[in-house]
């Protein structure tokens, strides 16, 4: 049981990390961006948003195999040195995780009625106080972006496995290890990994939740 | 008129839609006077008090406030902070009423507690304070409306039916703390109104609209008692005009 803890806990650990920074990213590039594509009237605007839109359908083993070819030595990107580590695998779910920000955060911010933003000018808001402001009424829009980004990112399997190459102790996750167990035929593992992973959604969901209500008082 | 104009607009065009452009040839408003707008749905009295606020781009004209030409109708963000506008449906946002009374002045950089209990106590909405805005009724959300442009202290403040949804005792409030603010701070109020008696209990100057055009401006007892405009003579004897 413990040998099992041991080898399960870092994986967890390392699938919590990269998700977790992978949204921190996304949020700090994509919200903003999210906000202003919502409140500008630029033309190209709503070429912007169809390439966010789709960039939700992106398959991630698509990502996965461009990036490979970027990063590996000969690639564009081959002197970074990235290949099958960690900062690959939050790269691949940084760009799986955009689209979604980008898109939730823009529909969020264009729910709020234009009104609403004539009288917060009305009241001396400048600009940029005006987008803090629509960021701040949209915030469950805000955080079911990144709920959503970290659920696609926890259970992302194609990305990471290409990227990251499932190295033990280095750049496995949960998603990689219950693919590698279920290949060796230990399915009583592949399931309990993927237990951990449904509980760990579950977990995050709720926590959500609790958040949306007390922020919504 | 003794005191200096706050307003000027000369040949000022502002097309809403292709139905109705609001049309104002020439217009100039005192500092600290009271102005009410009347005339009925759909006369411009909105779109007016909006081209007012400095936020709204002009196709034709020049508006002077204080001495400053504004840029195609767009005030610069010092004179835009010197109006405030209470809207005719008024939108909060989703945080406490005091928040969204404290609102105006955070984007200012400056706190005032004792000034904002003050005003809360003034109408009525102490107990109210802490409670989400989203919950009030429409009556309440106007009395937070107007609390939180009356924070600002204004240069001009500008009212878009401002009592509209409220009940007769909180007008009677509405309009003594609005001219105690006028006394006190000098205000300059432009009041768009349907109800005509309040037009004759507040204002200084009453100018009627119509189809977007100024038909008549004069001091309050001349408009209502001595109308020159047929059609002004129609509207204050409550005769429907288009």
């Amino acid at each position: 049981m413990e040998s099992v803890l041991h080898e399960i806990l870092p994986i967890v650990i390392l699938s919590l990390a990269v998700s977790l920074t992978a949204v921190l990213i996304s949020c700090v590039l994509g919200m903003p961006l999210g906000v202003c594509l919502a409140l500008s009237r630029m033309r190209g605007r709503s070429i912007i948003k169809a390439l966010a839109f789709s960039g939700m359908a992106m398959p991630p083993v698509v990502v996965g195999l461009l990036l490979y070819l970027l990063l590996s030595r000969s690639g564009w990107l081959g002197e970074w040195q990235w290949l099958f580590t960690t900062r690959a695998m939050i790269l691949a779910q940084v760009i799986l995780d955009l689209p979604f920000v980008i898109g939730i955060t823009l529909t969020a911010v264009e729910a709020v009625p234009e009104e609403l933003q004539f009288q917060l000018q009305s009241l001396g808001a400048t600009p940029w106080q005006l987008r803090w402001t629509l960021l701040g009424e949209s915030r469950n829009g805000l955080m079911l972006a990144a709920m959503t980004a970290l659920g696609r990112g926890l259970s992302e399997v194609g990305a990471v496995l290409m990227v990251g190459g499932n190295i033990e102790g280095h750049t496995r996750v949960l998603t990689t290890a219950i693919l590698l167990e279920t290949g060796r035929g230990r399915f009583a593992i592949a399931l309990s990994l993927g237990a951990i992973l449904l509980t760990l959604a579950l977990a995050i969901n709720l926590a959500f939740i609790k958040l949306r209500r007390q922020t919504s008082r | 008129m003794t005191s200096r104009p706050l307003y000027h607009l000369l040949d000022v065009c502002f097309e809403l839609s292709p139905d109705f452009a609001l049309r104002i040839d020439d217009w100039q408003h005192s500092a600290g006077q009271t102005l009410c707008l009347v005339g009925p749905t759909g006369a411009g009295k909105t779109t007016f008090l909006k081209v007012l606020t400095g936020l709204i781009s002009l196709q034709t004209g020049s508006i002077e406030f204080d001495g400053h030409g504004w840029s195609q109708g767009v005030a610069s963000i010092d004179d835009s902070r010197r109006i405030a506008l209470v809207p005719q449906r008024p939108l909060l946002l989703s945080r406490s009423v005091r928040a969204n009374v404290e609102y105006g002045l955070q984007l200012r950089g400056f706190r005032a507690d004792d000034w904002i209990n003050e005003l809360l106590h003034r109408l009525g909405l102490e107990k109210l304070a802490a409670k989400s805005a989203q919950t009030l009724s429409g009556g309440q959300t106007q009395l937070v409306a107007i609390a939180r442009a009356l924070a600002l202290r204004p240069t001009v403040l500008l009212l878009d039916e401002p009592t509209a949804n409220l009940d007769p005792a909180s007008v009677g409030l509405v309009e003594q703390v609005l001219e105690e603010m006028r006394q006190r701070h000098r205000t300059t109020l432009i009041w768009a109104t349907h109800n005509m008696f309040q037009a004759r209990r507040v204002a200084d100057r009453v100018a009627l609209l119509l189809a977007g055009r100024i038909v008549e401006i004069s001091a309050r007892d001349d408009f209502f008692h001595r109308p020159v405009d047929p059609r002004t003579q129609d509207f204050v004897n409550g005769r429907m005009v288009y």
